[in-house]
């Protein structure tokens, strides 16, 4: 069941960059997350996992308040990004959210050209002063995104037009463009074929340099491949928390062991 | 299908019972379908074909072509050309001009008649010709004294008779016009003294009297359209896709936002008159803005078709997908900026058809305009300006269309229809706009 790491890219990690501290999400009269305590490494590669509906996808929205925008929803607790606490009142989410930056599970380029998809962000955030920077800018982020020998013919050509993984890695290029802290990742590679998906994962592994991934995934050889730390999740609940190898060879609660090895789930 | 192998067939190509009776009720829907269909086109084509034979004749006008004396005498008593003098000399003044115009011509062309009046020649002569003589002379006064040809417009009863609507069957109990008249036009017509031509005069005409449809034209009722269009467009637009979009994208879902989403629904189905009473209380009788005016049309209207727009074009925005949004948040975008750089755009396309069917909807709108007296006689010409055009009387297309399909003279039937072919002329540029503008705007993601 475990995979051998990619691991290709060696950094040090140790610092926390996220911590959540007795988190509770309510949908309405639903309490989809209870009680989840988590710290999140910088420079790590972390994978929440767990069955369909477990709360992984909930808990991963509140870590850059995507959350806010479905009215019903409610969170509770304390979720800190490098110690400052990012429910608080005073917390613009806009400004929250350029600094964790977030891919979602089915490709969404913006209907315009490659380039505005990436320069969008900084656009914005106001963080080119003219066209050159901002040129070079969208040139960086697809670099990081891996995918700029594809598109750097045609970046006036529509992202809507690239392949699913293309998109994908363009929606991860945007993502990045923004220099974002820490970057969220829903089932990114949920609607990519088998090829695509291993670009993606290569690209994930080297985004470690840089920033503080947080994965969601179905696929249990997708966390055991990328990710350094995994968090297992079951019913709302954070059930095991530690470093991946672990997890998946030598797992404490008995709840994990029996969904790696397929008889939950 | 254990019946169907013992029959011998194939399993496959034999039909059991069940199958037959489904393939026939399918056959059967298709049929409905198809004659349901075929019922819509027929009435399309005979309301088509009804409106088009019915009203093409108003786009043809007869005519008297024959040269006028243009007396210094009876025009100009004091021989001065001051503009201020001749404009004292009323129709009345030009009226034996024209009438010993065409009186001359039967007698030059040689042809037999038993008038030997000149003001027998009153029935073949429109009411309106001498007013529009006068109109040239004052905007010329250099033709006092001349001789000029000068197209008369003929009387609604010859007009009539060219176009087979009268006959002499049908005079004979009318005290304007003689069967002896028509012979004379029978002769004046052979000879191209009388004739039809085309009639810009009904495109771009005022609305005239009761007694003289020939000379009624739609041209100034279109301007009042128009006037009333640019203010439902102004005001509509905005405030429909303002409301839209916060309610849309904005607004929290609770009691509140639900019981002004179903008022919106339910405005959408209020029958139009009770706009126009609307629009006569809170616009005329509280605001006391001028009865008539376009204005008041169109602030009527625009309350009427806000309904339309706002329903539209949250359904256009429901319709894209969420994920743009994730995308834009997800970047950091705020939530007005997602809504403006993507979200909107997006929906444009679908914004712009609601709102064209929604102005398409209010330009041939009738009911709320009975109420705030933009229907009936509005004696008016074209407004002087911008603002005159916004708050003088005026009356719109489809207003008189309806006044026109009540007068009791034949010659307005023709009239109206014909009035009914520009209305549906001017829908439909509007849809095809409103194809256009989708096709263009139209994004795939």
């Amino acid at each position: 069941m475990y995979d051998a790491p990619l691991r290709k890219t060696d950094v040090e990690a140790n610092e926390i960059k996220i911590s959540a501290k007795d988190v509770q999400v309510f949908y309405g009269d639903n309490h989809a997350i209870k009680d989840v305590s988590v710290e999140l490494q910088d420079k790590t590669v972390t994978a929440f996992i767990g069955p369909s509906g477990c709360g992984k996808s909930t808990f991963l929205r509140c870590l850059n308040r995507m959350n806010d925008t479905i009215d019903v929803c409610r969170v509770e607790g304390l979720i800190a990004l490098d110690g400052e606490d990012i429910y608080d009142k005073r917390v613009d989410p806009v400004q929250l959210r350029a600094k964790v930056g977030m891919v979602f599970q089915k490709p969404n380029p913006f209907p315009k050209s490659i380039y505005d998809n990436v320069a969008y962000g900084p656009r914005i955030h106001g963080l080119a002063k003219n066209k050159a920077e901002l040129d070079d800018i969208v040139e960086k982020a697809l670099r990081r995104g891996a995918i700029w020998n594809e598109v750097k013919d045609r970046l006036h050509a529509p992202g809507t037009g690239l392949s699913g993984g293309q998109q994908q890695r363009l929606c991860i290029a945007r993502a990045v463009a923004t220099e974002p802290e820490v970057l969220l990742m829903d089932e990114p590679c949920s609607a990519l074929d088998p090829i695509a998906t291993a670009q993606v994962e290569e690209l994930i592994d080297e985004l470690r340099t840089n920033y503080s991934v947080v994965i969601v995934t179905h696929s249990m050889q997708q966390a055991a491949r990328v990710s350094q730390k995994t968090a297992f999740f079951h019913l709302g609940n954070l059930v095991e928390y530690g470093e991946t190898s672990q997890i998946f060879t030598n797992p404490v609660d008995s709840r994990t062991e029996s969904y790696i090895t397929g008889r939950i789930g | 299908m254990t019946d169907a192998t013992s029959q011998g067939g194939s399993r496959l190509t034999a039909a059991d019972s069940r199958t037959k009776k489904r393939n026939a009720s399918e056959k059967r829907f298709r049929a409905y379908g198809l004659a349901a269909i075929g019922t819509g086109l027929f009435f399309l084509v005979v309301l088509l074909t009804s409106i088009i034979s019915n009203g093409s004749t108003a786009f043809m006008q007869t005519f008297i072509e024959v040269p006028v004396y243009l007396d210094p005498e009876a025009l100009d008593p004091n021989g001065n050309r001051d503009p201020a003098d001749i404009s004292k000399v009323s129709t009345f003044g030009y009226n034996p001009l024209i009438q010993n115009a065409v009186f001359e011509q039967v007698q030059d062309k040689g042809i037999a008649t038993d008038y030997e009046d000149a003001g027998d020649m009153r029935a073949l002569i429109s009411a309106s010709a001498a007013a529009q003589l006068r109109d040239r002379v004052i905007a010329n006064p250099d033709l006092i004294g001349e001789t000029v040809d000068f197209q008369i417009l003929a009387s609604s009863r010859v007009d009539g008779y060219l176009k087979g609507r009268v006959s002499r069957d049908s005079i004979t109990q009318d005290r304007n016009i003689d069967a002896g008249h028509l012979d004379l036009v029978d002769a004046l017509r052979e000879d191209g003294t009388v004739h039809k031509s085309f009639n810009f005069a009904f495109i771009t005409g005022a609305d005239a009297s009761e007694s003289r449809p020939e000379q009624a034209g739609l041209g100034v009722s279109m301007l009042g359209s128009l006037f009333m269009m640019l203010v439902v467009l102004f005001l509509a637009l905005p405030i429909g896709v303002a409301a839209s979009i916060y309610l849309e994208e904005f607004a929290p879902q609770n009691k509140f936002t639900d019981f002004i989403e179903v008022n919106i629904s339910n405005l959408a189905a209020v029958p139009s008159i009770v706009f126009g009473i609307l629009g006569l209380a809170a616009f005329i009788q509280f605001a006391h803005l001028p009865q008539s005016a376009p204005l008041v049309g169109g602030l009527t209207l625009t309350l009427m078709t806000l309904p339309t727009i706002v329903i539209s074009t949250r359904a256009s925005l429901k319709a894209v997908p969420p994920s743009i949004r994730d995308a834009a948040l997800g970047v950091g975008a705020s939530k007005m900026q997602s809504v403006f750089h993507h979200v909107l755009p997006l929906a444009m396309p679908g914004i712009l058809t609601g709102t064209i069917i929604g102005l398409a909807q209010a330009l041939g709108e009738t009911a709320p305009l009975l109420l705030i007296g933009m229907v009936g006689y509005i004696a008016t010409n074209y407004p002087e300006g911008v603002i005159s055009g916004f708050m003088s009387p005026n009356s719109a297309m489809p207003a008189q269309i309806y006044e026109w399909a009540k007068r009791a003279d034949p010659a307005y039937y023709e009239r109206a229809w014909g009035g009914i072919i520009i209305l549906l002329v001017f829908l439909l540029v509007m849809n095809v706009i409103a194809i256009i503008l989708r096709r263009k705007f139209e994004r795939r993601w």
